[in-house]
């Protein structure tokens, strides 16, 4: 589904701090399935994610989604791309503070020019199945770390995305909240969603619910399995 | 059309939501900015109506009048002048004036006494204003003294009163017959106050002032588009005033509305990099905060405006009175005709919206063009 | 209290225009009283409206002496701008005394 070609990624290029986060990927991540990104921190995972999930182009190489080039798109297609296809789970979750739990989920589908009712009764079914319907009107800030996480992977779901991205998700987590984020995570393989996720934590790294783990370092992929 | 409409609903959503969670604040500024356009507007309003109104009512004042000066100030025109003048072609009349001013210790009121030329008065009677009726509790057909610059006590009866809704011209006047006034202010027979003249051709007029003033080195001729030319500077001056006072006002406003709109905090400029991670378009972020700018301003204009309208023509623009009245003792009651100047109206709507939104857009603009991916590194 | 912005904001539209009618309504009422008062001003020759009505030069600003300010009641409100910034000097203000005392007028 997605597919890197000797992907490279430079950040201030030609400048005196010229930094290769990421030298040489090749990469093809199977639909519906979890696969895991794995290495030490500053290995490239956040890197690739961005570039995966359309959020900044690579510096060479070609990455195709679905066959379709997009190492090339202009930022107008790849936002759309971004908005219709990708959802987001960031590693500090991003909500927007002083809006409520629902505010939130809806923002991404704001673009997209759907009804506000069908809208609103979508984010009302992702956070009553996220369990956090009581939870709606709350503001954000309100919330504990693991409802605040909740709330952003309904917020990454309002678009109905066929892929999930996710860096760092169990950072923030205890062990019990991360063991249920990792079931939420297997419910979506099951319904026919992509999930990418990067991590340094071995309770991801080993669970049953991740099918394939990359073994990143110095933005090189050292292992794959 | 219909996804546009909801894509707007759904910004104009966030917009609300996002300026709800400073409520107090914004709705200070919109309660200021509100109060600024109403402030504005009024003057605009009433200042456009009141010198249309003084230039529709004095439409028929006298073409020229001619005043004597003596020293520099204004002074009686002795007997003869008229019979000097002679015959000037293209005069239509010419006929001396009198009216004067008197000086009411009681109410420390100045009054205008005028003798009509038209007549129309008995002896013994007089005709007043309606703001004099008002101020001294007269009535028709009761008395009234007053006293003369020669120390005389003149009693004289209210034989009218002239129309109430005539007060912006008429409010002070004192309309008496001509033997009346001469006996009061002791003016020596032949003397006037000034000379009227009536010109049948409006082309003339400049000619004829240029040969009074050869004839009469001593005077003055006053025309009329002077006249009306006073009350179109005396209000605009005014206006003037207002907004000098004001403009500390505006200025403090622009300072306030710059800091809030262009002062982009880090916690926006985080926001605006989540909208855009999460798929907004650069252009959605522009269109959102435009809806912001254009809400508040929009408001701001409407509510200030209907404010300013109902205050100038329906409560009779009674915040101004203070600031009109000065140190007058009589001040006419009067409501002015709406003649509303579009072309004032469209000037404060574009400087009320346009300047506050694009205050609003500018940093949003440099914001919103940054890489979404910085968001992933927050 | 949000959805009831839009809703506002169509009202304060409606407003607007509903002004422009109330003016246009108004001015036709106002058209008999301005020209009754046109005729009264040009019966009695009237050259100034009755605004100010606290010096001479206030009361008939298109007849007044050049700089005729101060020449008439001394408490006078001054004609030029600095006039409605301040105040007259505390020391003419016993004007006032003569008044009362001469029962001569001015
Ligand atoms: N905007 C940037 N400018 C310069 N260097 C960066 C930037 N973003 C990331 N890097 C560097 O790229 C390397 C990879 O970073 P990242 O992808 O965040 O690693 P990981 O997510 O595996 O910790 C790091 O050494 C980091 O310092
Ligand atoms: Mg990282």
């Amino acid at each position: 589904m997605i597919e890197l070609i000797e992907v490279r990624k430079a950040f201030n290029q030609g400048k005196h701090n010229e930094f290769w986060a990421l030298d040489g990927i090749n990469l093809n991540i199977e639909a519906h399935r979890v696969t895991a990104l794995c290495g030490p921190s500053g290995s490239g995972k956040t890197t690739l994610l961005t570039l995966i999930g359309c959020l900044a182009r690579p510096t060479s190489g070609r990455a195709r989604f679905k066959g379709e080039d997009i190492s090339g798109l202009p930022e107008r297609f790849l936002t759309q791309l971004r908005r219709r296809s990708f959802g987001f789970v960031f590693q500090q979750f991003n909500l927007i503070r002083g809006l409520s739990a629902e505010e939130n989920v809806m923002l991404p589908a704001a673009p997209s020019g759907l009804p506000q009712q069908v809208v609103r009764a979508r984010a009302a079914m992702l956070l009553d199945r996220l369990r956090l319907a009581h939870r709606r009107t709350a503001r954000v800030e309100w919330l504990s770390g693991g409802e605040q996480q909740r709330v952003a992977i309904a917020r990454a779901l309002i678009n109905d995305p066929e892929v999930l991205i996710a860096d760092e998700p169990t950072a923030n987590l205890d062990t019990t909240l991360a063991r249920e984020f990792l079931a939420i995570l297997e419910s979506f393989a099951g319904e026919g969603r992509t999930v990418i996720l990067s991590s340094h934590d071995p309770l991801v790294i080993q669970s049953a619910a991740v099918h394939r783990v990359i073994n990143m370092r110095d933005g090189r992929i050292v292992d794959d399995n | 059309m219909n996804i546009w409409i909801e894509q707007q609903r759904a910004l104009i959503d966030f917009t609300l939501a996002s300026l709800a969670r400073r409520k107090a604040r914004n709705l200070g500024l919109l309660a200021v900015y509100t109060l600024l356009v109403f402030v504005l507007a009024s003057v605009a309003l009433f200042s456009h109506a009141l010198r249309h109104e003084a230039t529709r009512v004095l439409a028929d004042a006298p073409e020229i009048v001619l005043q004597r000066m003596v020293a520099g100030r204004h002074d009686l025109i002795p007997p003869g002048y008229l019979e000097k003048i002679g015959r000037i072609r293209g005069v239509q009349k010419m006929e001396g004036r009198l009216w004067g001013y008197y000086y009411d210790p009681v109410i420390k009121a100045n009054y205008t006494f005028m003798a009509p030329s038209a007549g129309g008065i008995e002896r013994g009677t007089i005709v007043i204003g309606a703001a004099l009726e008002r101020v001294r509790g007269l009535a028709q057909e009761t008395g009234i003294s007053f006293r003369a610059y020669s120390g005389k006590l003149y009693s004289f009866v209210v034989a009218d009163i002239l129309p109430h809704d005539s007060e912006l011209v008429s409010a002070d006047l004192v309309l008496m017959h001509e033997d009346d006034f001469r006996a009061f202010f002791a003016f020596p027979a032949g003397h006037y106050t000034d000379i009227a003249l009536a010109v049948a051709n409006p082309q003339e007029v400049r000619n004829i002032a240029a040969k009074l003033a050869d004839a009469l080195p001593d005077s003055r001729p006053i025309l009329r588009e002077e006249m009306l030319r006073t009350y179109a500077s005396i209000f605009s001056w005014r206006e003037g005033i207002v907004l000098a006072i004001l403009s500390g006002a505006i200025l403090a406003f622009v300072i306030l509305a710059w800091d809030k709109a262009a002062g982009l905090s880090a916690e926006e400029k985080r926001e605006i990099g989540i909208l855009k991670a999460i798929g907004w378009e650069t252009g959605d972020v522009i269109r959102m905060k435009i809806w912001e700018g254009v809400l508040i301003s929009l408001t701001a204009f409407l509510v200030g405006y209907v404010a300013a309208y109902l205050h100038v023509f329906r409560a009779g623009g009674v915040l101004f009175e203070p600031v009109l009245k000065g140190w007058a003792v009589l001040y006419p009651r009067f409501q002015l005709a709406p003649e509303i100047d579009g072309l004032a109206v469209a000037t404060l709507f574009f400087f009320t919206v346009v300047p506050y939104t694009a205050a609003v857009l500018v940093p949003i603009w440099r914001a919103a063009t940054t890489d979404p991916d910085a968001v992933m590194r927050s | 209290m949000r959805r009831l912005v839009l809703p506002f904001l169509a009202l304060a539209v409606v407003g607007f225009a509903m002004t422009c009618v109330d003016a246009a309504l108004l001015r036709e009422r106002h058209a008999v009283r301005i020209e009754a008062n046109h005729v009264l001003a040009k019966r009695l020759g009237l050259t100034d409206i009755a605004l100010f009505t606290e010096a001479r030069y206030t009361r008939h600003p298109s007849q007044a002496d050049r700089h005729a300010a101060l020449q008439d009641h001394p408490l006078a409100l001054e004609h030029f701008p600095t006039g409605s910034l301040i105040a007259p000097p505390r020391h003419i203000a016993r004007h006032e005394y003569l008044d009362r005392t001469t029962a001569r007028a001015d």
